[in-house]
């Protein structure tokens, strides 16, 4: 597809938004990247989305104020957008649009990669079954994630959303370099030993938000196994767009390449929604719901389906996207068709979050989709599944039972009923509730099973006879008769 | 040869001078040799929607024609396999090509070296038409599948070879020299022919409670599951894979993720037929073409799924296909139609979308194979649906409801709770529900009808007396009331509620549905009676006999029937108990 010769035109027919078109140009093709001359050390990136034996138009990642058609050099590089990519990423800091920001010059290329990336062969995929420690109760207990998973977070405005990736970022770090422990059986499982790296593509973040990860990363030293890639709120939208794709082939290099357990962060996948918005409002395609292209899905999952892992490769890709949910709304496009390609959610809670409760995570509709296959006797503990099923079901009945209570009042609750609002309030206090601590699997199991101290068996109808006499703290009768007095 | 590329955007390509194509012709672009389809003429422009990612594709690269429209090649070696959307064996290409999806891989799509052992039917001399069975192959323990003649072809035969065959070598000659091989192929578009429908009068059985119980499946039905993420149409399309009393299974991944793929793939590698101890696999096909694979080519993939499925039908099987999901199919046809610059109908969606999903609907049924009216076949088609929001109103699930015969409505809600299948009981239905209830009554028992309808009514009952317990709450009402409460829990949390996991409630024979449901109303009827004569409701829920009976899906079907007999005895004896009190 390269060629030696390179191909510079001025025939810039028209400047619309974030696209430029060029006409009469042979020898292009299509999804081939260009650079655009608009003065003396002034030039952009541009990529053909559309072309035709008249015109071609590019969507220019850059702002195209100041483009004008009479001065405009468009010069075709012949191939697709590509990366430099070698060992030495590692510890690198660049902009959104790939240029380096940490005043290091530009990598030595190893190797160049299509930044688009292809599809995994699903023959070749290996299934997520290792168990990935974050150190949340919420998550670990309830909706644990494996390697090669992706999972989002599903936040909104004002919600602690970069705290929580925070935590998990450092936690996940920890628990793979042995500085703390894995799952209680999970020592000397494959997959459990490797190296662990960190991307990050920050979208459209405000510079206060890119400072709080850099000066977390700087402080934790997870700086040294991480690649940052930053597109700040003030840089240019279109630039959103590649941002993602360049993170992502770093990872799948460190991941595939060299071995690497990466974690892949992603903040915040709303702005580059918007950005894909107005790409395709200013292509005047047909919008979808709310003004999103109908392709939004197809494109999201190009790039969330590069999480995973390959078959006889030791490495893996975790994903961790961060959206916004516009006025917390959970069927919002942008939520929605997240929902529908990654494998469940973490759903962080206005109401929990003003109780004080951190992480504010609301376990009802959160999900991890492979949670069964990265826990039980093999990984984490026989009794998980169970008892994360029984916390489930009591905590979706105290919520319905506080729901009622706040129409009929709790004098019209049965004692049976109050019982169930209170298990709600201590399962939030108690167990999704844990500041900044990190609890380890052991400690999350032990206060999963503290809170079923006291429910009464015709309750406890999702974890077995064995499980409950093996794992629920035994308390002595006396103790139980000062309860029931209090 | 002068066709060449005039335009590519996205998906969509153009070529000129290509006026004497057709619609649906399969063309190569580009030096890649990139696989398309025309389905647009104007003039000597024809639009091309392209298979394959297209870039690098540029204006004045060249267009083969191929003359043949989009097919799929039909024969042994297809069970076991997984293709992607436009039947590319993904294991060679894996091999061949690497872990990520090449592009313009030439690869053909069933295996011409493997041999397999014809058994010759026909006779020389006979007369044959299309349809007719030539012989059979053993294609898996499973799975005899049948040589048929292909439509359009007859004559006499005048020679056979039997024994080790590839598919590259005949296995029968006519009389006129006409080779017939082992393949066959077909236009995915188009419906293969059939001798005659049936009417369908019994069930697809799932072995899920709730499905075969309250809301069964025909035959040759077309079921929809629609539900928004997270609610489980996946793991439900998957329990039916494994479970389901089909010979067949085509599972179409259409749209969705890759790490679901290999997560069926597996399963169905690890689970055995309950009966042979074979492989699950041996009796699927799977079709891949995840969200992040070509879109063309996921519009694609339904068809190429359901020629195949049609194709064991004629074979004489019960064939179930699965397709997940049929909105990414629906928003694929929508970004191929937008690409053309097409009028939108409702939501962006081409005003044809509810003709093309009702057309893929229609090749669902119970018929007499063509060609071989004294045999039948059947194909259920069960379609995953993906509502944005969750909501039903949206113009896939409408247009897929007037469709189906069955409506398998997921609720978020349930699913909240953990209530799996999160099948809502008040919005789901079965239209074919009347036509079996026959075969119900003679398969699995005289009351059965009867047990249904109390079921339900337990139900209704249950879901009016919440909304009064919500205003009132539950402490004011009457002792009966709350009886009939606890009559919907036992009912939902023993019965309706089934595991994919636990290795025995994963599936429950209609025979154990009939004896788990009848002791639980047993057990709701005397309940009802002793709260009526005044016992205290309080004592039997405490009783540790309810947990024992919402535990009686778990228990193992070795010693089931005296299990359940104890239990009868036990709260016969415990309601009497009360009696005296």
């Amino acid at each position: 597809m390269s060629r030696s010769i390179v191909t510079e035109y001025q025939t810039v027919d028209a400047v619309k938004g974030p696209l430029i078109f060029v006409r009469g140009i042979k020898g292009v093709s299509y999804g081939e990247m260009a650079t655009i001359v608009t003065g003396p050390e002034r030039s952009m990136l541009g990529q053909v989305i559309e072309i035709s034996d008249k015109f071609a138009a590019l969507q220019v990642f850059g702002p195209t104020r100041g483009i004008s058609p009479a001065t405009a050099v468009v010069r075709f590089h012949g191939e697709p957008i590509e990366m430099s990519l070698s060992p030495l990423i590692l510890g690198r800091m660049f902009r959104g649009d790939g240029a380096p920001m940490d005043g290091a010059p530009p990598l030595i290329p190893a190797h160049r990669r299509d930044v688009s990336g292809s599809a995994i062969n699903p023959v070749q995929r290996e299934l997520p079954r290792d168990f990935m420690m974050t150190g949340v109760s919420a998550i670990d207990g309830l909706n644990t994630l494996a390697r090669g998973q992706k999972l989002p977070i599903f936040s909104g405005a004002g919600l602690p959303s970069n705290e929580l990736a925070n935590l998990i970022i450092n936690n996940a770090g920890l628990a793979n370099q042995g500085l703390a422990g894995q799952g209680l059986a999970g020592q000397g499982l494959a997959g459990q030993t490797g190296k662990f790296a960190l991307v990050f593509a920050g979208m459209g973040i405000t510079g206060r938000e890119a400072d709080y990860f850099y000066n977390s990363f700087h402080q934790s030293g997870a700086i040294e196994h991480s690649v940052v890639f930053m597109n700040l709120a003030g840089d240019p939208v279109i630039e959103r767009f590649i941002t993602p794709r360049l993170a992502l082939t770093a990872a799948e290099y460190l991941a595939f390449d060299l071995d690497y357990h990466v974690l892949v962060v992603l903040t915040d996948m709303t702005n580059y929604c918007n950005a894909l918005r107005e790409i395709s409002s200013a292509r005047e395609e047909i919008p979808g719901r709310r003004g999103y292209p109908g392709y939004m899905y197809t494109d999201l999952a190009g790039l969330y389906e590069r999480a995973g892992r390959i078959r006889g490769k030791p490495g893996s890709i975790t994903q961790l996207p961060i959206l916004t949910m516009p006025d917390d709304d959970i069927t919002h496009p942008i939520a929605d068709l997240t929902g529908y390609i990654t494998e469940g959610q973490i759903v962080l809670d206005r109401d929990l979050n003003r109780k004080g409760v951190f992480p504010p995570i609301n376990a009802l509709p959160s999900l991890s989709r492979l949670m069964d296959h990265a826990i039980g006797a093999k990984s984490t503990r026989e009794d998980h599944r169970q008892l994360a099923d029984q916390l489930y079901m009591l905590y979706a009945r105290g919520v319905e039972q506080r729901r009622v209570a706040s129409i009929i009042g709790e004098e019209g609750l049965t004692e049976e009923d109050r019982g169930y609002v209170r298990f709600a309030d201590r399962f939030e206090k108690d167990f999704i509730h844990q500041g900044e601590s990190r609890r380890d699997m052991e400690q999350t199991l032990a206060a999963g099973w503290a809170l079923l101290e006291g429910i009464e068996d015709r309750d406890l109808v999702r974890v077995s006879r064995d499980m409950i006499n093996k794992y629920r703290p035994q308390r002595g009768d006396d103790e139980l008769d000062k309860d029931k007095q209090a | 040869m002068s066709q060449r590329i005039t335009r590519v955007a996205g998906p969509a390509a153009q070529a000129c001078d290509m006026a004497s194509s057709f619609m649906g012709e399969v063309v190569k672009l580009g030096a890649m040799g990139l696989i398309g389809e025309v389905i647009r003429i104007e003039g000597d422009i024809a639009t091309i929607q392209v298979y394959e990612d297209t870039t690098g594709l540029m204006p004045g690269d060249p267009v083969e024609r191929s003359g043949e429209e989009f097919s799929v090649e039909l024969g042994p070696g297809l069970l076991g396999s997984i293709f992607d959307g436009v039947q590319r064996p993904l294991q060679a290409l894996a091999s061949g090509w690497g872990n990520f999806i090449s592009r313009g891989a030439q690869i053909p799509r069933l295996d011409r070296s493997a041999k397999w052992e014809f058994q010759p039917k026909v006779t020389l001399g006979q007369m044959v038409n299309g349809g007719a069975e030539l012989g059979h192959v053993r294609e898996t323990e499973l799975i005899n599948h049948k040589i048929m003649v292909p439509h359009g072809v007859s004559g006499e035969v005048a020679k056979v070879f039997a024994g080790a065959r590839t598919i590259a070598q005949p296995v029968a000659e006519l009389a006129d020299g006409t080779p017939l091989y082992m393949r066959q192929k077909w236009n995915i578009r188009k419906p293969r022919p059939v001798g005659k429908r049936l009417p369908s009068t019994r069930p697809l059985v799932t072995g899920q409670r709730v499905i075969d119980s309250l809301f069964p499946i025909a035959l040759g039905g077309a079921g929809i599951i629609p539900g928004g993420f997270g609610s489980g149409k996946t793991v439900l399309e998957q329990t039916i894979a494994k479970h389901s009393e089909a010979r067949i299974i085509v599972y179409i991944g259409c749209g969705e993720r890759g790490n679901e793929m290999a997560d069926t793939l597996e399963q169905l590698r690890e689970l055995s037929d309950p009966a042979t101890g074979r492989p699950l696999m041996e009796r699927t096909i799977l079709i891949a073409n995840t969200s992040n694979m070509p879109v063309a080519a996921r519009e694609a993939s339904i068809y190429t799924g359901v020629t195949i499925a049609e194709y064991y039908r004629d074979m004489g099987y019960d064939v179930v296909a699965l397709a997940d999901s049929s909105s990414r199919w629906a928003e694929a046809l929508r970004e191929i139609s937008s690409r053309m610059e097409e009028i939108p109908g409702e939501e962006g969606y081409p005003t044809y979308l509810a003709g093309r999903l009702g057309a893929f609907y229609e090749r669902a049924g119970k018929v007499a194979v063509a060609g071989r009216p004294e045999e039948s076949g059947s194909l259920t088609i069960i379609g995953a649906v993906s509502p944005p929001g969750g909501d039903f109103s949206e113009p896939v699930t409408q247009a897929s409801l007037r469709m189906a015969s069955t409506f398998w409505g997921l609720d978020s809600q349930l699913a909240y709770q953990r209530h799996f299948p999160a099948i809502n009981w008040r919005t789901s239905f079965s239209l074919t529900h009347r036509a079996m209830s026959r075969w119900f009554t003679e398969n699995v028992g005289e009351k059965w009808p009867e047990m249904i309808a109390k079921t339900q009514a337990i139900l209704q009952r249950e879901e009016e007396l919440e909304e009064i317990a919500q205003i009132v709450g539950a402490d004011s009402m009457e002792e009966r009331e709350r009886s009939a409460l606890e009559a919907g829990r036992i009912i939902r949390e023993g019965y309706l509620r089934q595991s994919a996991v636990h290795p025995v409630d994963v599936c429950c024979p209609l025979p154990r549905q009939l004896k788990t449901l009848e002791t639980i109303l047993g057990f709701i009827a005397a309940m009802d009676a002793a709260v009526g004569r005044g016992a205290l409701l309080e004592d039997i829920i405490t009783s540790p006999l309810v947990e024992r009976l919402l535990r009686l899906k778990e228990a193992p079907p070795e010693g089931l029937d005296s299990l359940i007999e104890s239990l009868r005895e036990e709260y016969k004896t415990f309601f009497d108990s009360l009696e005296e009190k």
